[in-house]
């Protein structure tokens, strides 16, 4: 709309002028604009740009730095660590998610229903979602423990194990026990975004459904799932995100451990460059974290453009 | 969807209806216990003696109610109130960060029209795709150039940046709402674009406002990645990095009743703003993720 009237308000004679008062005038915006647009180059273009930059150097944290090519990249491929850092977090990704999505899709049937107290019921499921997520991992590890914690002394109290489990000590339990948590403070979020999803589906579309004498199976099956297959993109996309970033619970749970068996890919580079001070390595796994993650975002933009269906 | 013959109840329709209500109300009741129990388990044991706050099996009521567990809490390290003061100081630098800088950028991007308008507004919601994690070790190199590594100011201006794609974006929704009417009546009055954006536009982007503060007061209050890595200095910490050392029992052997004292100072404000700025925050919420 503005450039249509501007080229007809300014023909070509007009636009030859030399910049008048006005097309400063004009800039003005900029300078609103400016203080945050430093911000962002200062603090996030820049180091982008070095992390691209770092990743091609060894780079202590003292000390020379030497320009090294891919060589970084090269030792990634054959370094063990990386490997099982992205395993793990794929495969606690491939857990979370359906955890979460199955059970948020559940709440959300189950608070859709616009009845007395709902309002409450959704306050409290969403609730933990609020609270920090480092501050959720240490209630957990308080709640997990073998010694005060609540988790063994209610198995123990109805006969399921006999002696104080170690969860955290085990690869298997301490993944079970991340994804608990995790579910415990994440899942109201999935339930809001999938109760919104729902909610903006007609009522029409449900009354006619009942007119034709459609169960509540064949209502769901037909109406509400097709019908919310952008949200559910959605919610995917963002449990999958949130699961490839995930470090707080991984390092306050677990530490890592049993045996590096529960170090995420943000862990690993954390550790390289906080721990071991190779920041030209790190920088080099930032790369390709980078990358995975403009992968999944780039499949979000494809799944929530999609509108072909209804 | 085909028609298919009502199936047959066991139960008439009535009292069939009501179990079903009683069942889902069963449910519903259930789940809110499931959700809360850790809270307020956490909360009960704050209030216990210390001694019963350790022992074992776990129990569920106090004995009395006591503040001791926040009376040995505030002897932790420097001090709990150099802790809470220092989540305070970069949660409130975070937020009058945010919040200006995002009013000012949300204002020029609604209402100007300027060289590289576009450009700018795409890099900055561009930024919200890219995760803070991946570019953590050259921003601890940038602040060490600008000798802002182990300061909490610095922490607050990393905090800043990456509230500010999510708060430009809302506040410049906010602008967009508001009718042209309004600054051309306030222009004719001979206002000044300063006055016209602290008087007359502010009032009315309020919501926008107090929903940017918001999120910039959660992301920086729960932080703990950039936290643990910026700040080196054990005086510095801010509540989340200072609770994992209460909890790892680095000052001697874990004091349980002082780590749930801890876990309420730390969850208490988030819930509290929650329920009181409920319509602000779920508002964020679905703007962030529609983007």
């Amino acid at each position: 709309m503005p450039p249509v009237r501007a080229n007809t308000l300014n023909p070509p004679a007009a636009r030859s002028r030399p910049r008048s008062r006005s097309w400063w005038r004009k800039q003005v915006g900029l300078l609103f604009v400016l203080p945050s647009v430093a911000f962002t180059a200062v603090f996030f273009l820049a180091p982008l740009v070095m992390t691209a930059w770092m990743s091609l150097h060894d780079w202590p944290l003292l000390g020379a730095r030497h320009f090294t090519g891919l060589q970084n990249y090269a030792a990634l491929l054959s370094d063990g660590n990386f490997w099982s850092s992205l395993g793990f977090t794929a495969k606690y990704t491939l857990v979370v998610t359906p955890v979460l999505f199955v059970l948020a899709f559940g709440l959300a049937l189950l608070v859709k229903r616009s009845v007395r107290w709902v309002g409450l019921f959704r306050t409290a499921y969403f609730l933990p979602v609020v609270i920090g997520l480092a501050t959720s991992s240490l209630l957990w590890v308080w709640l997990l423990n073998d010694q005060v914690g609540v988790f063994n002394a209610g198995l123990a109290a109805i006969g399921v194990i006999r002696e104080p489990f170690q969860w955290l000590a085990t690869t298997g339990s301490a993944l079970t026990a991340i994804v608990v948590m995790v579910t415990w403070k994440m899942v109201g979020l999935t339930m809001l975004l999938l109760l919104i999803g729902m909610q903006a589906i007609p009522e029409e579309f449900y009354e006619a459904a009942r007119v034709d004498g459609a169960s509540p199976w064949e209502q769901l099956r037909f109406i509400t799932l097709p019908l919310m297959r952008r949200t559910f993109a959605l919610a995917l996309v963002l449990s999958v995100i949130g699961s490839f970033l995930a470090f707080d619970p991984m390092y306050i749970m677990a530490g890592g451990g049993p045996q590096n068996s529960t170090i995420t890919t943000v862990y690993w580079i954390f550790k390289a460059a906080f721990v071991q001070f190779r920041l030209g390595y790190a920088a080099s796994l930032s790369v390709v974290l980078l990358v995975i993650l403009i992968a999944v975002s780039v499949v979000q933009l494809y799944l929530l453009r999609d509108d072909t269906r209804y | 969807m085909r028609a298919h013959p009502l199936p047959a109840h066991p139960l008439p329709r009535r009292r069939r209806a009501a179990t079903v209500n009683t069942l889902y109300y069963a449910l519903c009741v259930l789940l809110v216990a499931v959700f809360l129990f850790p809270i307020l388990w956490s909360a009960l044991t704050s209030l216990k003696p210390p001694s019963e706050a350790a022992a074992t099996p776990p129990t569920l009521w106090p004995s009395h109610l006591v503040l001791d567990n926040y009376a040995t809490l505030a002897g932790y390290g420097a001090g709990l109130v150099r802790y809470v003061g220092n989540s305070l100081l970069v949660a409130v630098i975070t937020i009058v960060l945010t919040s200006i800088l995002s009013l000012l950028g949300g204002y020029g991007f609604s209402r100007f029209q300027f060289v590289g308008r576009n450009v700018l507004f795409v890099v900055m919601l561009a930024t919200l795709m890219i995760p803070f994690q991946s570019i953590l070790t050259p921003l601890y190199l940038i602040l060490r150039a600008i000798h802002l590594q182990d300061t909490l100011l610095g922490l607050a201006l990393v905090y800043t940046t990456f509230q500010l794609p999510f708060a430009i974006f809302v506040m410049r929704n906010s602008f967009d709402s508001v009718p042209r009417e309004i600054e051309e009546a306030a222009l004719i009055d001979g206002c000044s674009s300063v006055t016209l954006l602290t008087r007359v536009m502010f009032p009315v982007v309020l919501p926008g406002v107090v929903t940017v503060a918001l999120f910039a007061f959660f992301g920086s209050w729960n932080e703990f990645l950039a936290a643990l890595i910026f700040l080196n200095d054990s005086d510095k910490y801010t509540l989340p990095v200072m609770l994992l050392n209460v909890q790892s029992g680095l000052y001697g052997s874990v004091d349980w009743g002082a780590v749930q004292a801890g876990m309420m100072l730390s969850m208490l404000p988030c819930i509290a703003l929650f329920l009181f700025l409920q319509r602000y925050y779920l508002s964020g919420l679905t703007q962030g993720a529609v983007k």
